[in-house]
């Protein structure tokens, strides 16, 4: 070991792991009410925490409640339970009016650049909406805003009479990203902000996310289902499988050294673009299971190669496991490696 | 009509348009490839591409105003004719489809009547083209979900579509493309609409049915971890034309055409985009989007966005021509 990696207690913590906590969620649930009285479980008492200009990753698959879980942290969907300390404030406990300045400092980036902009509205307008949020002055000094902000996110001012059919996938994506900034946020929820885009446009995307947030200072939610995406981008990331935190750690440890059987098996179905090493057996059979009757006790364990009768009977706490990884698992001794 | 007899389906200089009174967008333009028996050939593209164009080509399902403007598309069937299904009519594609060639979608859902079971989806698909009784139809339908290794296939006969998984319902599509033994299964990103984990399980499914029933498979796709995962060769597409083709293996250890090239370096790859010491790199990116397929370059169409692009590669789109072990449509190939 290096004399440098000696004097560092810790050499896989993130640089960010000295800034101070600026969001901290705890035990969020959300339910929706399913049909015939019956409950959706789609997020189940889940925690973590954001520093202060890191970036975190919430992967899961589909149905695993990590879109849920963004919006439920502004605010977007109610949340049933828990607690969203931003700031030192707890985001839930606010009335609507409170709620108001919130609204600008955390921000929130689409999936779908298509869909998330009204095709009637100019990029101008669709920007200067955000900014009448703010109560930006109309005028002059909002067209230079914007146009600021256009070439911010690596378009050009004159863009901004355009209309946003006018635009590639990529661009718009760019524009939902200007609207975003237009309130100067803190804290950006990014739900999928590049899987709606073309392989050759997404780094592109991916990198203009990296140099903002550097520049600005900016802390991301950032939420994804491409674990390489995730492993490239994210300082920290939170595996979440049907409403449920399974994992969750400091990146590089998380992906060098996964302990829960769930995040190993995803990290070894993702195909990875290197035919020498095709993978010849399946990790993971069956299907994830209905939020609206979830397993009782592990609700992984229906899946788990490594459930045992105690998995059905309580659900496992999330321990943690040194290096500010966390796991949920009653057998993650066994899985270190 | 000439066509190897390892060949099964032999697509040559395919051109299919789509002509109205404003405009003619050249989706496919002069697209070539092999497909051998009981192979898989990937066919890689973005969107614009042209590669579900060229898939739907080769089914005859194009709709207005798409039509084949040329080229051919060699088939051998079952019994070692060669049919040219490039001058096919509606009539003979019935007795070609389902039963000679099947086709699986991105979208299940989309693609199954959700008003009828599963099981009488596949029977249907078994009686058009097999003199069959119901309840012969019927077992045959519970066979084939076996095949697809749906759990529980008897109880599940009787669900319908919204009843299953979008993993099962993949499923359900491939045992109904499979029901009459096609030799040719055209596969048009069929797992791009799942999780990861459910996308492992069917892509082990097809490599196993593959092996066990030595059909050939066409897939399209825009994920390189899949086509790495499946592909014997591939086929790179970009603005409607072939850019790249080689064996799996070659094309992995060594692009030659900078768009392959460029496609590949951008997918994020830790170990190689983050240094030893936790600093992030950037991502290596190609500049600019796909072009509308309506308004390309009247040169390479890859050309505006390329880092490797001369003053030549303005001029006129570059011929496809030998590289390595495969094929490269690019001036400057020999010297990546």
């Amino acid at each position: 070991m290096s004399a440098a990696a000696q004097r560092l207690p810790d050499q896989n913590q993130p640089a960010s792991a000295e800034q101070p906590v600026l969001l901290s969620v705890e035990g969020l649930t959300k339910h929706f009410p399913g049909r015939g009285g019956r409950i959706v479980h789609a997020v189940e008492d889940v925690s973590f925490e954001v520093r202060k200009g890191a970036t975190v990753g919430l992967v899961g698959e589909s149905g695993s409640g990590k879109t849920t879980a963004g919006r439920s942290i502004l605010r977007l969907v109610e949340p049933s339970a828990g607690k969203a300390v931003f700031d030192g404030v707890d985001l839930f406990s606010l009335t609507p009016r409170e709620m108001r300045p919130y609204r600008r400092r955390l921000q929130i980036v689409f999936q779908d650049p298509f869909s998330s902009l009204n095709p009637r509205m100019r990029i101008a307008a669709i920007i200067g909406e955000a900014l009448d949020a703010r109560g930006f002055p109309r005028g002059r000094k909002r067209a230079e805003r914007v146009a600021e902000l256009l070439t911010l996110v690596g378009l050009s001012p004159d863009h901004a009479t355009r209309f946003p059919h006018e635009f590639s996938g990529g661009q718009r994506q760019r524009i939902g990203i200007a609207r975003a900034l237009a309130v100067e946020p803190e804290f950006i929820v990014a739900d999928e902000p590049v899987s709606a885009l073309d392989v050759s446009v997404q780094a592109q995307v991916l990198n203009l996310l990296s140099e903002l947030q550097k520049s600005l200072g900016l802390t991301m939610l950032f939420i994804a289902h491409d674990l390489s995406v995730v492993e490239y981008l994210c300082d920290e990331v939170v595996v979440m499988y049907l409403g449920r935190v399974m994992e969750r750690g400091p990146s590089r440890r998380v992906y060098a050294a996964p302990r829960h059987p769930y995040t190993k098996a995803l990290l070894a179905t993702a195909p990875i673009p290197d035919p020498t090493r095709r993978r010849t057996h399946v990790a993971l059979h069956g299907d994830i299971p209905s939020p609206i009757d979830p397993p009782s006790g592990c609700v992984f364990r229906t899946r788990c190669p490594l459930a045992l009768p105690a998995c059905a009977e309580t659900i496992p706490p999330v321990e943690a496991v040194g290096g500010g990884q966390f796991v949920a698992c009653i057998r993650h001794n066994e899985n270190a490696s | 009509m000439t066509l190897d007899a390892d060949t099964i389906l032999s697509v040559r200089d395919l051109k299919t348009w789509f002509v109205t009174h404003r405009m003619t967008a050249k989706a496919v333009d002069g697209v070539t490839f092999d497909l051998k028996r009981g192979e898989t050939l990937a066919v890689v593209g973005e969107s614009g591409s042209g590669k579900s164009v060229t898939s739907l080509s080769i089914m005859g399902l194009l709709s207005r105003p798409g039509a084949i403007a040329g080229g051919s598309i060699l088939f051998r069937d079952r019994k070692e004719r060669v049919h040219d299904l490039a001058a096919f009519g509606p009539k003979d594609f019935r007795k070609i489809r389902g039963r000679e060639i099947a086709m699986i979608f991105q979208e299940p859902m989309t693609s199954l009547n959700p008003l009828y079971t599963v099981g009488d989806q596949i029977g249907e698909m078994i009686a058009l083209h097999e003199p069959v009784s119901r309840s012969e139809a019927r077992s045959r339908a519970l066979e084939m979900l076996r095949l697809v290794e749906i759990p529980d296939a008897a109880s599940r006969l009787d669900d319908y579509p919204h009843q299953m998984s979008g993993g099962m319902r993949q499923r359900v599509m491939i045992a109904m493309a499979l029901a009459c033994g096609p030799s040719l299964l055209i596969a048009d990103e069929p797992t791009t609409a799942l999780d990861v984990t459910i996308q492992a399980q069917i892509l082990d499914l097809l490599r196993r049915l593959q092996e066990q029933f030595g059909m050939s498979i066409l897939f399209i796709t825009h994920n390189l971890g899949v086509v790495a995962e499946i592909a014997h060769n591939v086929v790179v597409m970009y603005g409607g034309r072939v850019v790249e083709q080689a064996p799996v293996n070659d094309l992995f250890a060594h692009q030659r055409h900078p768009y392959t090239k460029g496609l590949l370096a951008c997918t994020p790859n830790a170990t190689r985009d983050i240094s030893p010491d936790g600093e992030r790199q950037a991502l290596y990116s190609i500049p600019g989007s796909v072009p509308p397929i309506t308004a390309l370059p009247p040169g390479c169409a890859f050309e505006p966005r390329c880092k490797f692009a001369l003053k030549a590669c303005r001029e006129a789109p570059p011929p496809l021509v030998s590289a390595g072990v495969g094929f490269s449509r690019c001036i400057r190939s020999a010297e990546l």
